[in-house]
């Protein structure tokens, strides 16, 4: 399958081994992935200012897809549901679409009723298949335990994602874990917040709900997360957290391609593991990487 | 426990001045302001709340701040509090995570209402800083961080290049009135 892959904002600059991981194992289950030419930014963080202004940002990466005859997938959560929403607001209501494309007119692009926007781990799931990435496992992942995050972008609001997921007892990302080998826990609050939606809001109590998490999954080997903005939060932060809490979890925060990356055979190089800041060598020493 | 009220309606606790008064006067109601939201996405709902409290049970910022009370913001809302949600954080605490508009019972979209609040509060002129930033940031790079450096290390790794390009962004602000509600800081492009 052909891929149209939406970058957006955050992952080509601050989750660069999420997208060259994704790149490394797609040949290998069968996605085409393809660039899409002039895409920006999909309008999440203007939606606070005007929703009208990041509707038409989300059209325009849209139409450019269009043009390229693509469907959309993306890599980030939080762009996703910006650009899924977008695709039904717009599908729903002939006049938004007009005042819409009408801020797009000058580029010359135009949002036609029918856009297709996946997540990448939608994509893996329900597309490339349980069976197949079975298939593409060399290395299985026996004996690691992970969490995974879910975040809230992936999962809600449950009208514009794929069907077959119930973001109240999600299953996908546990799925795609055991497809690995790996074992995926259950652990109290797993549907809960990375806090990032607040981080420039407040600080103090963005952090404190990213505790939470850390503390509920504390133990595990990794964090399995498919949003580079949840990644900022469980990640990024974990250090300043560790200071705050008087606790260490030292806990590897890694990409699901960087995760089946390891039991397809890739080397942590390939999968673009120097990037990630609490590092994983424990992780990768087991998986034989 | 000694208890005054203060001339501004705030209660006095053994010389503590510790909360406002949360007696709601008819004269503080402006019905106006919850017509305002009605009109906008996702605000035409707001009247279906029985106000059980789901949102804010379900809320994880609640459960680490309690000053932030997503019924709270929906029945001021409903009263016409104008003063109480727009003046306050309330607002710009919503972490937009949809758990509360994911579990109300009555389909009033919590977390929908919460960026209509805050298109509301833009257009009398309140924006919390941090979408300032943003927009400046959106406005000099066309995404919220600049790739410049970045992009060696992406070449570096295998990953095709990648440029800046804030035009096609700017002509979007330019025609869908971000311009007009955060208009670009002289110097700062």
């Amino acid at each position: 399958m052909r891929a149209g892959l939406f970058l957006g904002c955050t992952v080509p600059v601050r989750a660069q081994n999420y997208e060259a991981s994704l790149r490394r194992i797609a040949p290998g289950l069968g996605i085409d992935v393809v660039d899409l030419t002039g895409a920006g930014c999909c309008g999440y963080p203007v939606q606070s200012v005007s929703r009208s202004a990041a509707l038409v940002m989300a059209a325009r990466n849209l139409a450019i897809a269009r043009r390229q005859d693509l469907d959309v997938v993306v890599l980030c959560s939080a762009c996703g549901g910006s650009l899924k929403e977008a695709a039904h607001l717009l599908d729903a209501d002939g006049r938004l679409r007009e005042e819409t494309n009408r801020a797009l007119e000058g580029e010359g692009l135009s949002y036609e009723p029918g856009s297709r926007v996946r997540h990448v781990a939608e994509v893996l799931v329900h597309e490339v298949g349980i069976e197949r990435i079975r298939a593409a496992v060399t290395r299985p992942l026996a004996g690691i335990r992970v969490a995974v995050h879910y975040g809230c972008h992936y999962l809600r609001p449950r009208e514009i994602h794929a069907p077959g997921e119930d973001p109240e007892a999600p299953s996908t990302l546990d799925e795609l874990v055991r497809a690995t080998g790996a074992e995926s826990l259950d652990y109290a609050g797993r549907l809960g917040c990375c806090g990032g939606g607040i981080l420039g809001i407040d600080e103090q109590t963005a952090l404190a709900i990213t505790r939470r998490k850390l503390d509920a999954v504390a133990g595990a080997d990794a964090v399995v997360v498919v949003c580079p903005f949840c990644s900022v939060m469980l990640e990024g932060n974990q250090k300043r957290i560790e200071k705050a809490a008087g606790r260490e979890y030292k806990l590897p925060v890694v990409y699901y391609p960087q995760l089946l990356g390891l039991a397809m055979g890739f080397g942590a190089d390939d999968l673009g593991f120097s990037q990630n800041r609490i590092k994983a060598a424990e992780l990768l020493s087991r998986a034989g990487a | 426990m000694v208890r005054s009220l203060t001339e501004d309606g705030h209660i006095v606790r053994s010389n503590i001045r510790v909360e406002k008064d949360p007696t709601i006067r008819a004269t503080d109601l402006d019905p106006a302001f919850t017509d305002e939201v009605r009109a906008e996405p996702g605000g035409a709902q707001i009247d279906r709340c029985i106000a059980c409290g789901r949102c804010t049970a379900s809320c994880p910022v609640q459960a680490v701040n309690p000053s932030f009370d997503p019924r709270r913001i929906v029945r001021s809302a409903i009263l016409g509090l104008a003063g109480e949600v727009l003046a306050s954080d309330f607002v710009w605490l919503c972490a937009g995570c949809y758990a509360c508009r994911e579990r109300c019972p009555q389909g009033v979209l919590v977390t929908d209402l919460m960026v209509a609040l805050r298109n509301i509060a833009v257009r009398r002129g309140i924006v919390h800083p941090s979408f300032r930033a943003q927009i400046a940031e959106l406005r000099k790079y066309g995404r919220l961080y600049e790739v410049g450096p970045f992009g060696k290390k992406r070449v570096k790794i295998g990953l095709p290049p990648l440029e800046d390009d804030p035009a096609p962004l700017r002509r979007i602000f330019a025609l869908s009135g971000i311009d007009d509600l955060v208009p670009p800081v002289e110097g700062k492009t």
